[in-house]
């Protein structure tokens, strides 16, 4: 592999790198926008 | 691939650099994800019953990403026949890009994510029936009929006709008649569709040993059954106007895009040879297309408009 090769395998590693990082970052937040959703009003409904 | 220099081989070029994020975003197919969105989109407009739009976005994420993930496994098992398939050629895994193995995971991996945040988030039937697409898109179209049988894209196209009906079961959490119409119209429209693409890239499909109409029944039978299938094509997208799923404005444009529909079946059958023949399947097609969009289209804005006036307090009435 040469060395031109080489920078494009780490670039193209690191974009996926990142592109996996964002989707689990994105997965997380769906997970808490939805049971904000399911739950509406009553997250707030627990005894104190 | 001529023009992008690839070449016609089954050979698989290991790959140099690594995939991109790009490739894997063509592994899912962006095309045929559009069109499944939007008709799971337009099914979970029509569906009775309120659902949370947060719930409803999350829920035609999860349907995209299903049938990305469907896509990627269909590439993974047909990339043997891609790579000699000049309008697969320069798919991913052919053109070495991804290696089969990372197709195989990450259709995978979309699969049970998707599957199971539709299930969690939103209701098990629609998490079900998006389950039973995508594996009915491997395992009985991808695995089982595309290389045995030339009934291949009429039995498989149920796969690709699942959505409205997951749209409607997201928002419902039921199956009623209304959905089955919907999953009928996209399972009648598959075979004129694809057979339009397969009378001109018969050679292809020959080449390939896929046993497409055109290369087992001839040229002429499958013109036939365009022509059938087109005519029960228009007769079962009308059924919306009777059940009152589609109105007045469905009614007129389900005619008349019908009519354009069956005209163009029509010069299919009619021109057989040379560049016209070609021409006029290219043109069924590609009109093909814009039928069903146009058909789903206007359903979708007389519920939209029909939404708008319950929420003003008028009776669409």
């Amino acid at each position: 592999m040469s060395d031109e090769e080489q920078r494009e395998w780490e670039r193209r590693r690191k974009m996926r790198s990142v592109a996996i990082a964002l989707a689990l970052a994105a997965l997380v937040a769906l997970f808490y926008i939805a049971t904000i959703a399911r739950l509406g009003g009553n997250v707030l409904n627990r005894p104190l | 691939m001529a023009e992008l220099g690839i070449p016609l081989s089954s050979s698989r070029p290991a790959p140099l650099v690594g995939a991109s994020v790009a490739d894997f975003i063509q592994l899912m197919k962006p095309r045929v994800m559009s069109l499944v969105v939007f008709t799971a989109f337009t099914g979970l407009m029509l569906a009775p019953g309120q659902l949370n739009p947060v719930l409803a976005s999350i829920a035609i994420l999860c349907i995209a990403v299903g049938a990305g993930a469907s896509g990627a496994l269909n590439m993974w098992y047909d990339a043997d026949i891609d790579a000699r398939m000049q309008r697969t050629a320069g798919r991913p895994i052919p053109r070495g890009a991804v290696s089969p193995e990372e197709a195989l995971t990450f259709g995978v991996i979309l699969s049970i994510g998707s599957v199971t945040t539709l299930g969690l988030v939103v209701n098990w039937l629609a998490g079900a029936l998006l389950a039973l697409t995508i594996a009915f898109y491997l395992f009985v179209y991808t695995i089982w009929l595309k290389r045995r049988t030339p009934h291949n894209i009429v039995i498989g196209g149920a796969a690709g006709a699942f959505p409205p009906m997951i749209g409607w079961a997201a928002a419902s959490g039921g199956i009623s008649l209304e959905s089955f119409v919907l999953f009928l119209i996209i399972f009648m429209w598959t075979p004129p569709h694809f057979w339009a693409l397969a009378l001109y890239r018969a050679r292809d499909y020959e080449r390939v040993g896929v046993p497409m109409l055109p290369v087992v029944a001839g040229a002429d039978a499958t013109r036939k059954q365009i022509v059938i299938y087109s005519t029960l094509l228009v007769i079962v997208a009308f059924l919306p106007a009777l059940l009152n799923l589609g109105g007045a404005a469905y009614a007129l444009t389900t005619i008349v895009a019908g009519g354009v529909l069956l005209a163009r079946a029509l010069a299919v059958h009619r021109v057989r040879h040379g560049r016209a023949a070609e021409r006029a399947a290219r043109r069924l097609f590609a009109y093909s297309i814009v039928y069903l969009f146009v058909l789903f289209a206007v359903l979708l804005l007389e519920a939209a408009f029909g939404r708008y006036l319950s929420l003003s307090g008028v009776s669409p009435a």
